[in-house]
């Protein structure tokens, strides 16, 4: 289990330390201060092993989240909670950075105390430790409120309390997906696959029952029998839920029906590597006009439907470490040289569907002693489209509460589906 | 020389240094250096002409850049430019940048390399120094070829300026040691060396530096410099503190150079001029009276200054080690150190206290302070000041303070830290065995030492535990009680259950008769470890149960039991199963003169260098090992006593041999040779092929003890190399008549009158080992003759002669030898004798070969005498006097009363009868203080009974001690011939 979690500035600076078990000493803060930190290497591994203890770290804007062990643990539930714990911080004082965590300080340590005992996670539900530990100051509360805070805690339904009145019942859905590619130079795709989340905000009175429905293959196989949906239903790898989705029930009809907690949730994880609509496709152009230039010229086509608009699209050229200048024409948008990136920076604010746009750049190379050849690393790029590019579809969410007067047709529904950039990259 | 203007200092790269300081993160700093690579790549770009200024600015940066680990591929051309300016920063800036970033092979070499060549030329000093700084800092060969002819001529050259001359010394050092062969000195020499009597002291500084690392290569080229040398220093030393100005270092002149010029000293021997001698003498002794003057400063560096060159004196007065006034002195200087509140100083003291010990001068004074270093053992802090305090009493030790000194280490040990323990018990194992007085102290000593620290104990040192017992007979009985004392502690270690295996399986008779120690207790005690042991120490004692069987056949029952249950024969362990078959097998089938044949008693190790001795000098490299120097004599005391197993042939050998680190009882799976010689082979071949087929004893299992009972086979017995004795050197008589006998050979004979294996002859090409048998009159000779050189020895020819007589009386047979012996190989002759009729004289073995030409010619004694072909004869007492009575005539007696030559030792002296080979007859005559023997001498005509009496006068003084040997046989030249023998013995 976890033994110590470490918050630490840019500086390696301790901000927070929080020690659950006595195997952990306070050498431990200076062992991934120094090993890790302070590293000479650039990439550094999410896990280090320093003297038979484990260090898994996540690293916010300039914040460094450590949690450390000596004992055999759940890799992916450490980062799980680490990341839990980010959620956390964030909904209770916002972006997190050296600033907030200083003034949060008691605060933070209070929702450690919380949400890890004896270095096993508990609760790290944001809507039910916000009935618990305020920010607010402290409220005194009748013996009834806080047996009834007791109860929900330990209840059934840990994740909401009873009696939620709203005078209007909403709830807003997003699909929130990051397609991922690397495609050769001929446009063959190499590797591509799609992590996307469905969050869920719900306003919703009483302990509202509620049922989702998406365009899951093998549901759709199992209902439609030959229907004429089946072309559009998408084949999902793997999955994870929110604790409050009974999951026997998604194992026995794979329906996925759920109580949701009051306010924002992650209701779903998924990835799927099949049959992706690729939103953008990237065509580049790279010729050496002897040993001191370079010509690269770089097609962008929009993939999608033309009534649809991609938003912030960022086309990022590498270059040669020995550039001494660069001259960049575009049809659209601006692009940039950067120097410190070591690259050409290309951005278009908006896109349609069904479009293609082209950049042309001429490098000057310095001539080096150096015979290393230029890796030519990939062209990357980022977007973000207003559609599911792993075509997933939100069938129904159908909300039933048997003991307050109001049915599935009162709730106000909203769903929105956003396709962001993971890692975009083609070869040249 | 343009000055450097405060203003001159490159605003641009002050606020890019600034820059990357207050970068928050590794990520922003790589962003701001990339962002500057490619400014300065825009600005090198080859269309801009870039001032010098800026030129030198961005290589500055790039200089910074490539120091904060990134990897900087351009802007050498640039830095190669900025050598050619003629403002000093720009040229400065350029070198820095080659000699940090330019690598040796870079193709700018040929650039870089005229352009020093142009500043070098230039006259001005400034640039000639920084030239000569990028040479040394750079330091390549192409570097070195380029430059080294013309660095001596600056270095020399009269109108050179004297900062100049100090870069020249100190660049041309440099090169000197990455490529000595391209820097000739030749013609430079005798004026490099008076450079030494330049005026200007930082000249002298540098070129001295120059001079003794040349000197060390080839000292007789500089030799002129003692003389220069020893004059400087007594200038330098004789002048007050305010002489020098700024050559003086809180109040000491010229403490670097003092230095330097003692340790150049130091390459040579002593001056051979009086007058230069006595000079350096009298500086030695300012410096020594300087230490008792009070200090001039209370400051550190005062004292670490004068403490500096005070220990340079002190290691040039060790080094010419002729002066024993010097040396006395310096012991007492260091002596007063060993007691100074200063840890480092302490340190130094000790030592250089170690290897004034071993100057035979200041040995005494050294022994002054045993218990100052005593307690520093003790009490000091600092773990590597013990250490040296352990080496210093390891190196002061000698016959006299040995009992003080190896007790003080082994209370020590109780406490020692563990990494010193192992060479501390090394220490203790060669102090005791060294200056071991009586082996009972030597005994108790070990077994001290395997009780408190056993798991430090070596293989090496238990090894030889039993190497000594078993080769002292005195000692024996001793051991075997100790041993058997020791063992019965709840918790032993391991090592002491192998030594006391060992020896209780060879030596558990001795203390047999004791009830406390009955056989079976003795049995029982062992068994009780063996669950606890590991698997080598079983098998040791499984053989040493087998021991026990021969030795007791009462135990028989029992051990046959042990071996027969199921945790032996069934063992996992093939080695523990397969000796429990055997032995089991062995125990029940071979009768009981078989049984004792096989399991007889070990024969004596042949003696050679301490195998502990050999780990302790790989362990710590040579010189540390600095008592050897009196090896080779106390060696000769201790093994050449005349014992059986002593062998002053290879006594006075004190070289590195192969060290016998074979398991002594052959345990296939141990067995590190470490030896380097490829002739080193393992002692447990050695131990075979010396005991021939009579004792095969425990290593039986390893080869089918069948087959080592009839074959010895000829096995390369280490040979012993380093200097021979001295008396024995090499004949060169170019004759090729056998050379006369050698004179000592009489005397090597007698060596073998009571033995029959060892090493019957040694020089400095040759070994020659015999190993021997006889059954009846038969008998068979195996000669083993070892080249110890690495040439062969051609037309190697060997022959056996009978002189006189002899010829009648006894009948030898030979087979030829291979002609040619190589280099540090073995070959083998076997010789056949008869015994026809008894006979006095011996015969004469002839070798003749040539090395390297010459004729080598050699004759020695075969040592067959009479005595071999005894037949011992066990009788009762009324039995004996009976036929002592009936030969009663006078010329069947031979009678002679001569002084004893050795200590009259009971077990020696019955150990020295049977290997005459007769029978000692316990309890016959009346007075237990004598001895009685009998035995038959086989010969072909007759066979000839002879009964032996030996009487001490043990109760003489020593010195005065007597015997009277009386011999009856039924012929009378038999009883005088074996009665001239034995006269010798003892």
């Amino acid at each position: 289990m976890i033994g110590g979690l470490f918050i630490y500035n840019h500086k390696g600076e301790v901000l927070i330390s929080r020690v659950y078990r006595d195997d952990i000493g306070r050498n431990a803060v200076d062992a991934f201060r120094v090993n890790v930190i302070h590293a000479r290497q650039q990439v550094r591994s999410p896990v280090t092993n320093i003297a038979r203890t484990s260090f898994f770290h996540v690293k916010r804007s300039n914040i460094w989240l450590a949690a450390v062990t000596k004992q055999n643990v759940n890799a992916a539930m450490v980062f799980e909670f680490l990341y839990k714990m980010c959620d956390v911080m964030t909904a209770y004082f916002g972006k997190i950075s050296e600033e907030n965590i200083k003034n949060n300080f008691v605060l933070i340590y209070e929702l450690l105390d919380e949400i890890l005992d004896f270095g096993y996670p508990q609760n790290s539900e944001t809507g039910a430790l916000k009935t618990f530990i305020t920010q607010t100051g402290i409220k005194s509360q009748s013996k009834e409120e806080q047996s009834q805070i007791t109860s929900q805690v330990t209840g059934q339904i840990g994740w909401r309390r009873e009696g939620i009145k709203y005078r209007r019942n909403e709830l807003f859905l997003d699909v929130l997906e990051s397609v991922n590619l690397l495609m050769s130079p001929q446009g063959q795709v190499l590797s591509a696959h799609v992590s996307g989340r469905v969050v869920m905000k719900s306003y919703l009175s009483g302990m509202p029952e509620c049922k989702f429905g998406m365009n899951d293959k093998i549901v759709i196989d199992k209902q439609g029998k030959g229907g004429g949906a089946t072309g559009q239903s998408i084949a999902i790898d793997d999955c994870t839920f929110h604790q409050c989705v009974r999951l026997s029930k998604f194992d026995a009809e794979r329906s996925i029906s759920f109580i949701p907690p009051d306010g924002e949730c992650e209701l779903m994880r998924y990835r799927t590597t099949k049959d992706i609509i690729l939103p953008f496709r990237v065509i580049p152009l790279v010729r050496e006009v002897g040993r001191t230039k370079l010509e690269v010229k770089v097609v962008i086509k929009s993939n999608f439907k033309p009534s649809l608009l991609a938003q912030k699209i960022e086309v990022r050229i590498p270059t040669p470490l020995n550039t001494s200048g660069v001259q960049v024409i575009c049809m659209k948008g601006k692009a940039k040289y950067k120097a410190s990136e070591n690259a050409i920076v290309w951005k278009i604010k908006r896109m349609a569907g069904m479009k293609e746009s082209q950049i042309s750049a001429e490098i000057e190379l310095l001539p080096t002693n150096d015979k290393k050849k230029w890796a030519r690393p990939p062209i990357s790029m980022n977007f973000e489209v207003p559609f599911a590019p792993s075509g997933l579809k939100v069938r129904y969410l159908k909300v039933f509460e048997p003991k307050l007067n109001y049915s599935d047709h009162d709730v106000i529904k909203w769903v929105r589906y956003i396709g962001r950039s993971g890692i975009y990259e083609t070869r040249c | 020389m343009p000055a450097v203007s405060k203003g001159d200092g490159m605003r641009g790269l002050a606020v890019f240094i600034s820059d990357i300081r207050n970068c928050k993160s590794k990520e922003a700093e790589i962003k701001r250096i990339n962002k500057e690579l490619a400014n300065i790549r825009s600005k090198f770009k080859g269309d801009k002409a870039l001032d010098g200024y800026s030129k030198k600015k961005y290589v500055c940066k790039l200089l910074f850049i490539f120091l904060l680990g990134h990897d900087i591929d351009f802007g050498h051309m640039e830095a190669v430019n900025l050598l050619s300016s003629n403002k000093y920063t720009e040229k400065q800036i350029g070198y820095l940048f080659i000699s940090v970033l330019v690598n040796s092979n870079s193709e700018l070499i040929r650039l870089i390399n005229n352009a020093i060549k142009n500043d070098l030329s230039s006259r001005n000093p400034t640039f000639m120094c920084l030239a000569l700084h990028c040479i040394a800092n750079v330091g390549s060969r192409e570097m070195a070829e380029a430059f080294a002819g013309e660095i001596p001529r600056i270095l020399v050259a009269g109108d050179t300026m004297d900062s100049v001359k100090q870069s020249a010394a100190l660049c041309l050092l440099r090169l000197y040691k990455a490529s000595p062969d391209l820097v000739l000195m030749g013609e430079w020499t005798s004026r490099v060396v008076h450079l030494l009597n330049d005026q200007h002291m930082g000249v002298v500084t540098a070129a001295i530096s120059l001079i003794t690392c040349l000197s060390s290569k080839n000292p007789d080229e500089f030799k002129t410099c003692v003389s220069l040398a020893v004059s400087r220093l007594s200038r330098i030393v004789s002048s007050a503190s305010t002489d020098l100005q700024d050559y003086t270092y809180y109040f000491v002149p010229a403490p670097w150079l003092s230095c330097k010029l003692l340790r150049l000293l130091q390459c040579y021997p002593p001056p051979e001029d009086g007058a230069v001698k006595g000079r350096l003498v009298e500086c030695l002794e300012t410096i020594l009276n300087k230490a008792q003057e009070p200090p001039k400063s209370k400051k550190v560096q005062h004292s670490n200054a004068k403490n500096a060159i005070l220990f340079e004196a002190i290691s040039l007065i060790i080094h010419y080690d002729s002066e024993p006034n010097l040396l006395v002195r310096a012991c007492n200087q260091l002596g007063q150190f060993l007691q100074h509140r200063e840890t480092n100083l302490r340190y130094l003291a000790l030592e250089s206290m170690c290897t004034l010990a071993s100057s035979e001068f200041s040995h005494e004074a050294v022994k002054t302070h045993i218990e100052t270093v005593i307690n520093a053992l003790k009490t000091e802090r600092d773990v590597s000041v013990r250490q040296r305090a352990a080496d210093l009493l390891y190196a002061m030790c000698d016959r006299s303070n040995a009992k003080q000194i190896v007790a003080e280490m082994l209370s020590y040990l109780e406490t020692a830290d563990y990494s010193i323990r192992e060479e501390m018990v090394l220490k203790v194992a060669i102090l005791a065995e060294k200056y071991a007085v009586d082996y009972s102290w030597y005994v108790d000593t070990i077994l001290n030492l395997i009780r408190i620290a056993g798991d430090y104990v070596s293989e090496e040192v238990w090894y030889r535990v039993i190497q000594i017992v078993i080769n002292r007979d005195d000692v024996q009985g001793y051991a075997a009680k100790t041993v058997f004392e020791a063992l019965q502690a709840p918790a032993c270690h391991e090592n002491m259950v192998k030594v006391g295996g060992y020896i209780l399986g060879e030596f558990g008779n001795l203390i047999a008769g004791d009830p406390r120690s009955s056989p079976l207790v003795q049995f029982n005690l062992l068994h009780s470890k063996f669950h606890l042991c590991s698997v080598p120490t079983r098998a040791l004692l499984l053989s040493a149960y087998i021991k026990f069987i021969n030795l007791f056949p009462e135990t028989k029952a029992t051990i046959q039991e042990v071996l027969r249950s199921d945790s032996q024969i069934r063992n996992s362990d093939v080695e523990l199963q397969q000796r429990a078959v055997e032995y089991l097998k062995l125990s029940s089938i071979a009768s009981t003169d078989v049984l004792a044949t096989v399991l007889e008693e070990m024969p004596p190790f042949p003696e050679r260098e301490s195998s502990i001795l050999a780990k302790l000098k790989k362990k710590k490299g040579p010189g540390a090992v600095s008592v050897e120097l009196e090896d080779g004599k106390e060696r000769g005391e201790l093994n050449g006593g005349g014992d059986r197993g002593g062998d002053a042939a290879i006594a006075a050998s004190n070289a590195s041999t192969p060290s016998p680190s074979a398991d002594l009882l052959g345990l296939r799976s141990a067995a590190p040779v470490s030896g380097a010689t490829p002739s080193a082979g393992s002692l447990l071949v050695d131990v075979f092929s010396e005991a021939g087929p009579a004792a095969t004893s425990a290593g039986v299992n390893d080869d089918g003890f069948l087959s080592a009972l009839h074959a010895p086979e000829a096995s390369d017995s280490p040979l012993v190399e380093g200097p021979g004795d001295s008396d024995s050197a090499p004949p060169t008589a170019a004759s090729e008549d056998p050379a006369p006998p050698l004179p000592e050979s009489d005397e090597l004979l007698n060596k073998f009158v009571c033995k029959n294996n060892g090493v019957l002859f040694e020089n400095q090409l040759l070994q020659i080992g015999i190993k021997s048998e006889y059954r009846q009159n038969l008998g068979r000779m195996y000669l083993f003759y070892g080249n110890k050189t690495s040439v062969q020895f051609v037309s190697f020819n060997t022959t056996v002669s009978c002189p006189g007589e002899l010829q009648s009386q006894l009948n030898v047979q030979t087979k030829t030898v291979e002609p040619l012996v190589e280099g540090g190989a073995q070959v083998q002759q076997v010789i056949n004798i008869e015994c026809l009729t008894d006979f006095i004289d011996a015969p004469l073995l002839n070798i003749k070969f040539r090395y390297g030409g010459a004729l080598q010619n050699i004759s020695l004694k075969l040592p067959v005498t009479i005595n071999k072909f005894f037949q011992p004869t066990e009788m009762a007492a009324a039995d004996f006097f009976q036929r002592w009575k009936q030969l009663s005539q006078p010329q069947q007696e031979a009678q002679k009363i001569f002084k004893a030559s050795h200590g009259m030792d009971t077990e020696v002296l019955k150990a020295k009868l049977l290997g005459l080979g007769t029978a000692l007859l316990e309890n016959v005559d009346p007075n237990p203080e004598n001895y009685v023997c009998a035995g038959v001498i086989q010969t072909k005509a007759q066979q000839v009974g002879c009964l032996l009496r030996l009487e001490p006068n043990a109760q003489a003084q020593p010195g005065e001690q007597m015997y009277r040997l009386t011999l009856r046989s039924s012929k009378d030249t038999v009883s005088q011939r074996v009665c001239d023998l034995l006269a010798e013995q003892f």
